[in-house]
């Protein structure tokens, strides 16, 4: 127990050492090759993790304030919001299961990747209804966040996109709450249209996944 | 700060109970995001009983998603096989999205569609 902790205060102060470049990233590959080479199995690990996993639930609720703060805004542009989630929704899930497809990822794979774009508890319940792994999509949701994390702002800022509102939200869309966390070191602004696209995302998803897979032929 | 802490566990424990009540596949934390906001807009909690700690949250949001991250390696062999559409799909969608979110919200903020609008 205490080694545990340990390890758990000892990746606090790595992470606060290396927060240049993405501090997720860094974190996670340090700690997966400590956890490696020092031979410590992930379930031991976990008992630890479990301390700073507790917090991620309320730290998604403190969300709450800066989008809060983004109210009048936000009722302002209700409509282009609302279109540009749809949109960004729609070309999420048509886009992976195309690609997808093209590089001959089976149905299963299919399914557990359309959803990939929402936050994972959202993201595994829609993988599990549609007929994907759950533990699947968890893993590419993460994965989808640190990539969307890193590279977002880039990305965004390559095709254009200059107002602060459009890139946050766009954060938010296409990488859940790690993109938001990205979006938060930016400026409370960008953080509060990435929980807003975080959220609306989650929801339109869940709503039109699975209309649109069967639209693309798929069924379940 | 505990007063500021036991806030936001309200409003986790508030997404909880609607999950539980009506079993909406939504997580609690986000129905706790959004009553939260609602609960300040309707003055229900003052911004001062709440920011600072949310704040601190927010702002380190990202350190508490590396344990899940970590636990990526314990699917490591499942992607295996087939990591080539996992990758190219999941990189290639995820810059679409981005791509496409963005463009769209600015276009439909075009100060010439914005003039129609307010002409109509």
């Amino acid at each position: 127990m205490t080694f545990v902790t340990f390890v758990g205060a000892q990746y606090v102060q790595r992470r606060t050492g290396l927060r240049l470049l993405n501090p997720i990233l860094l974190s996670i590959a340090v700690m997966v090759v400590f956890l490696t080479f020092m031979d410590i199995d992930y379930d031991t690990y976990s008992r630890g993790g479990e301390y700073i996993d507790f917090w991620l639930k309320p730290a998604v609720v403190a969300l709450g304030v800066p989008l809060y703060r983004q109210l009048e805004a936000i009722k302002k542009q209700m409509v282009p919001l609302l279109v540009a989630e749809m949109a960004g929704c729609v070309a999420g899930v048509v886009s992976v299961v195309l690609v997808a497809e093209m590089l001959g990822a089976s149905k299963e794979i299919v399914m557990s990747l359309a959803p990939k774009a929402v936050t994972t508890p959202i993201a595994m319940e829609i993988s599990g209804a549609i007929g994907g792994i759950p533990s699947l999509t968890a893993a590419v949701v993460v994965c989808t966040g640190i990539f969307g994390g890193m590279t977002g702002f880039k990305i965004v800022s390559l095709a254009r996109v200059k107002s602060p509102i459009a890139a946050g939200l766009s954060m938010g869309t296409a990488a859940h709450a790690v993109g938001t966390s990205a979006a938060i070191e930016r400026s409370d602004r960008y953080g509060a249209f990435s929980s807003l696209g975080l959220t609306l995302n989650g929801l339109l998803t869940s709503a039109l996944a699975p209309f649109i897979l069967r639209l693309m032929g798929y069924s379940f | 700060m505990i007063l500021q802490c036991g806030v936001l566990f309200t409003f986790l424990a508030l997404g909880e109970l609607v999950v539980m009540l009506t079993g909406v596949p939504v997580p609690s934390s986000i129905i706790g995001m959004l009553a939260l906001a609602a609960a300040l807009k309707c003055g229900i909690v003052k911004l001062s009983q709440v920011d600072k700690f949310a704040d601190f949250l927010v702002h380190n949001l990202g350190f508490f998603f590396v344990p899940a991250g970590i636990g990526i390696m314990r699917c490591l062999g499942l992607v295996a096989n087939q990591w080539l559409p996992i990758v190219g799909a999941s990189v290639v969608s995820t810059i679409v999205i981005l791509i496409v979110t963005g463009r769209v919200h600015q276009w439909m903020r075009h100060p010439h569609l914005l003039r129609l609008r307010r002409a109509d």
